[in-house]
């Protein structure tokens, strides 16, 4: 069976990720890439860690993809999440989705990075320039 | 009937248990549970705000606390 998802606690390449998305039926390619900025919620933030609960991480997130696989009209999706220590300007986090359309590759992204960030057990760990620290613990919205 | 499981904690709870992971003995469910490990570590998060898993797959807060399976209480997640 294909994976649809990965944590991948290196970085990693978005150009082989994306080749294997594409074929000769795709139409609109979309994608989404969350990077580690310097500041959240008014606070400088000096770099971050990511925490999953890996087995858990990987079932759920393939659970995430199947879903947009069967919700959407699209080909193809895929996902992968970093996991360790990430600088600012790192990439954390890439979901690419292909489809003969654009409406449906759009949209399909947006599902599958919006589940992500509030289904797949990951934890962020944010350093403030203050010398705090802390998890990221949100209420959900 | 009690139950000899393993409790894995993720990013605030492990920093409050001050370990990965623990055998605990217990009886009753999942919720009861967290309770008592919630007071023995002074966890911040109420239970509401968990999900719990066993043996890598989400479970009920109902379900009883069986011997020999690996349970983890999920916090708030914040991926992305």
């Amino acid at each position: 069976m294909t994976k649809h998802f990965s944590l991948s606690d290196t970085p990693f390449d978005t150009a082989s990720e994306r080749a294997k998305l594409l074929d000769d039926r795709v139409g609109g390619f979309a994608s989404f890439e969350g990077w580690v900025r310097d500041h959240n919620d008014g606070r400088p933030v000096h770099g971050l860690r990511y925490e999953a609960y890996a087995a858990l991480a990987e079932a759920e997130g393939e659970r995430v993809l199947t879903e947009a696989l069967s919700k959407f009209d699209i080909l193809d999706a895929r996902c992968v999440h970093r996991v360790g220590d990430l600088a600012i300007g790192e990439l954390a986090v890439w979901v690419g989705v292909s489809a003969a359309h654009r409406d449906a590759a759009f949209a399909a992204c947006r599902f599958v990075i919006d589940e992500v960030k509030s289904r797949v057990p990951i934890w962020k760990h944010e350093r403030y320039a203050d010398g705090d620290a802390g998890w990221l613990h949100p209420h959900q919205t | 009937m009690m139950a000899l499981a393993t409790v894995l904690y993720f990013a605030s709870l492990r920093d409050a248990a001050g370990v990965a992971s623990e055998p605990v003995d217990a009886d009753g469910d999942l919720s009861g549970l967290y309770e008592l490990l919630r007071t023995r570590h002074g966890f911040a998060l109420p239970r509401e705000r968990l999900r719990v898993a066993v043996d890598g797959e989400f479970a009920r807060w109902d379900q009883p606390v069986r011997a020999g399976s690996e349970i983890a209480f999920i916090p708030p997640v914040s991926g992305g």
